[in-house]
């Protein structure tokens, strides 16, 4: 899992509540054989103007000129502001793999559904939890100056915006030490490496025919 | 020390540590490896750029979505006519190819059910702990094996790491004591274990099957009933370790060589339960009692046997049976009462990571040589669980008695259990199925699902209808 510290990002709008996880990545991608490559159906049937099909070349797709993610200044976000539950529905884990896979690594909403507020955590996003006002706050000013970038600041738990303000954010001391060290479960686990190790050498040396190498 | 059970001794063996919260890390000897369960495994490793921890830990093959008619078959992956599965199948090459882990694929004749494979390579041993991407991975408990199955998530942590995240389940004991009357098998077995504690009786249970008729069973019945301990709700189900286990490892590819093998079986001889091993519960069988079992509804447990009628909704005091029998009956399209040898049947499916081993097919076989199989069938298969099953049934002449007898003779895979491939039921269509699901639309959409041994799915394919496989031999 790529870690996350301090990301300078340029913001970009979600702007309607309840975003299920069905409009994040619809239900026709979850075929795939792969946990990457969502990126190009992140909000598929907002994004284009007809029906997606797994594997098919999204470039030659009639886009929604109506979509913001699909205008020029919103080009290269990584900070998605949203609304009110985001992330309900299907408990896919798709949702989380193609939010990181367009390049998104930060959701700021007044609140998000359980699971997939979970899945952000095990696949690198970072997912913050603001009043209500204070996200409006944010729509307004981002939808008023082209560019607008926030600084989030995992360690000091500290959003800045471009005039300076600095929002202050709660997270859970366990996630973030685990994302902050880009840990995922096999990331803690390989935190006992020396201690997986030690046990296979002697466990190796008790029972030698669990280790040989065999040739198909 | 104080006195351990089979699983304790497996468990305690392969504690790498224990953590604050109540879970363990726990070492993985072997990993078995499928198209369907992997490939977001392997596509997380290569993400977060991880190699696998130790590559010879890892056995793949390719069984779920392959065809199992020869001619499909012939031309490999590339044969494969449904795209998805082809891709599925072509990407466990492509994934065991980059990583370097060893794959038995489509036409290999090593390729086979993942459960059958390894314990025919000799791949899963005594005293392994075994895990796959599949719930069936029990199986291998009949060697005296820790094995169960995982999700894709903990396939990439086992690929990454070669251990698992886990808690201790409790100790149960299932003892079936005395001796099976003729025609009456391992399926059957299982069948009246589920029957009698449910599909949720071995919850939170690691179970050992033990008692006479275990001691006496072959190593091909031991992994069908184990196979099954997963349709009791249980995720592991094991059998001590003895003479049987130890002479079926002996010369399989995979198992220690000459100068291993002398310590190699001083230790699986230590994988037993103590005689005052605790066990948190224990289970009665009399083996002798057991009768050829056949389920009539859609989940294991409802199960009866063979001579008796399907029940009705009011023999069930329990609101939450009562009305699931209500519901299995009008999906299965019977009527309470009515006996279960009075089921005509559609299809026969022999075949299964339950039962289709060279023992299953010989059974199988028995029943049917010299008969024809019955005009009214829409089909019968047979489906040997690897390349090398079905080798040494053609040597053995099975084939031909199959097909002289009017069954099909397939290539190996999961086939009809599933219905990920082609072979599957018709809506409203019966099956006498020798697999080890009965779930509404486990083997195709609308499909009727009756879960029996091969020698009764064998006599249900002559007859047409269930038939007691006792009154044949
Ligand atoms: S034979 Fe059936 S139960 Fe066994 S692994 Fe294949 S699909 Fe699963």
């Amino acid at each position: 899992m790529k870690a996350f510290t301090q990301l300078d990002g340029l913001a970009a709008p979600m702007d309607r509540a309840n975003v299920d996880t069905d409009m994040i990545i619809p239900k026709q991608f979850l075929k795939s054989i792969k946990r990457s490559g969502f990126g190009p159906n992140l909000f598929d049937e907002l994004r284009y103007l007809d029906e997606g099909r797994p594997g098919e070349d999204c470039s030659q797709r009639p886009i929604n000129p109506e979509f913001p993610l699909n205008h020029a200044r919103y080009q290269g976000a990584s900070v998605l502001l949203a609304r009110e539950n985001f992330g309900c529905g299907s408990s896919r884990e798709h949702a989380p793999w193609a939010l990181e896979d367009y390049g998104f690594r930060c959701v700021i909403a007044p609140s998000f559904a359980d699971i997939f507020f979970n899945n952000c955590f095990k696949n690198g996003i970072l997912p913050i939890v603001l009043p209500a006002d204070v996200v409006e706050n944010l729509f307004s000013e981002m939808y008023s100056s082209e560019g607008y970038r926030l600084l989030v600041d995992l360690p000091a738990q500290t959003i800045t915006t471009p005039a300076g303000d600095v929002i202050n954010f709660d997270v859970d001391a366990f996630r973030k030490h685990c994302l902050i060290n880009g840990l995922d479960d096999i990331g803690l686990t390989l935190q006992d490496a020396d201690a997986i190790r030690d046990f296979e050498k002697n466990w190796q040396q008790k029972s030698p025919w669990l280790f040989r190498e065999h040739r198909a | 020390m104080a006195s351990q059970t089979l699983y304790d001794k497996l468990w305690a063996a392969h504690l790498v540590k224990e953590r604050d919260d109540g879970t363990a890390l726990i070492y993985i000897d072997r990993q078995l490896v499928h198209e369907v369960t992997s490939p977001q495994a392997f596509e997380g490793l290569r993400l977060a750029g991880r190699q696998p921890w130790r590559v010879s830990a890892n056995i793949a093959t390719p069984d779920h979505n392959v065809p199992t008619v020869l001619a499909e078959r012939s031309a490999g992956v590339s044969g494969i006519q449904d795209e998805i599965s082809r891709i599925q199948v072509q990407t466990l090459d492509d994934n065991c190819d980059e990583f370097g882990i060893t794959e038995f694929s489509i036409n290999d004749e090593r390729q086979g059910i993942v459960h059958v494979v390894g314990p025919e390579q000799g791949a899963t041993l005594p005293g392994m702990t075994v895990v796959c991407g599949d719930s069936h991975t029990a199986t291998h408990g009949a060697l005296g094996a820790l094995a169960h199955g995982i999700g894709t998530s903990e396939v990439e942590h086992v690929l990454a790491t070669q251990c698992l995240i886990q808690k201790k389940s409790k100790n149960m004991l299932v003892r079936i004591d005395g001796k099976l009357g003729a025609g009456v098998t391992a399926k059957d077995v299982v069948l009246a274990v589920i029957g009698k504690i449910g599909t949720a009786g071995g919850t939170g249970y690691a179970i050992e099957f033990g008692g006479q008729v275990i001691r006496d069973m072959s190593m091909e019945g031991r992994m069908t009933i184990c196979n099954m301990a997963i349709e009791a709700g249980a995720r592991v189900g094991m059998v001590a370790v003895d003479e049987t286990t130890i002479n079926y490892v002996k010369g399989r590819p995979f198992a220690p060589n000459e100068q291993e093998w002398e310590q190699a079986v001083s230790y699986w001889q230590t994988l037993h339960s103590d005689p005052d091993a605790h066990f948190d519960a224990v289970v009665e069988l009399d083996g002798s009692s057991i009768e050829p079992q056949v389920t009539w509804g859609t989940s294991p447990e409802m199960v009866a046997a063979v001579g008796a009628v399907v029940p009705a909704p009011n023999d069930f005091s329990d609101p939450v049976k009562r009305s699931a029998c209500e519901r299995a009956l009008t999906y299965m399209g019977l009527s309470a009462g009515q006996a279960i040898t009075d089921i005509t049947l559609d299809r026969v499916f022999i075949g299964s990571c339950t039962n289709s081993r060279i023992e299953d097919l010989r059974e199988a076989a028995a029943v049917v040589k010299g008969k024809k199989v019955a005009e009214s069938l829409k089909e019968a298969l047979v489906v040997p669980g690897s390349g090398l099953v079905k080798k040494q049934a053609e040597a053995e002449g099975l084939d031909k008695i199959f097909t002289e007898a009017g069954l099909q003779w397939r290539e190996p895979g999961c086939s009809m259990c599933l219905a990920m491939n082609a072979d599957k039921l018709g809506a409203g269509e019966h099956c006498a199925s020798t697999s080890n699901r009965n779930f509404e639309g486990r083997q195709g959409f609308g499909g009727r699902t009756h879960l029996v041994s091969p020698a009764m799915a064998a006599a249900a394919a002559i007859a047409g209808h269930f038939v007691d496989v006792r009154e044949w031999i």
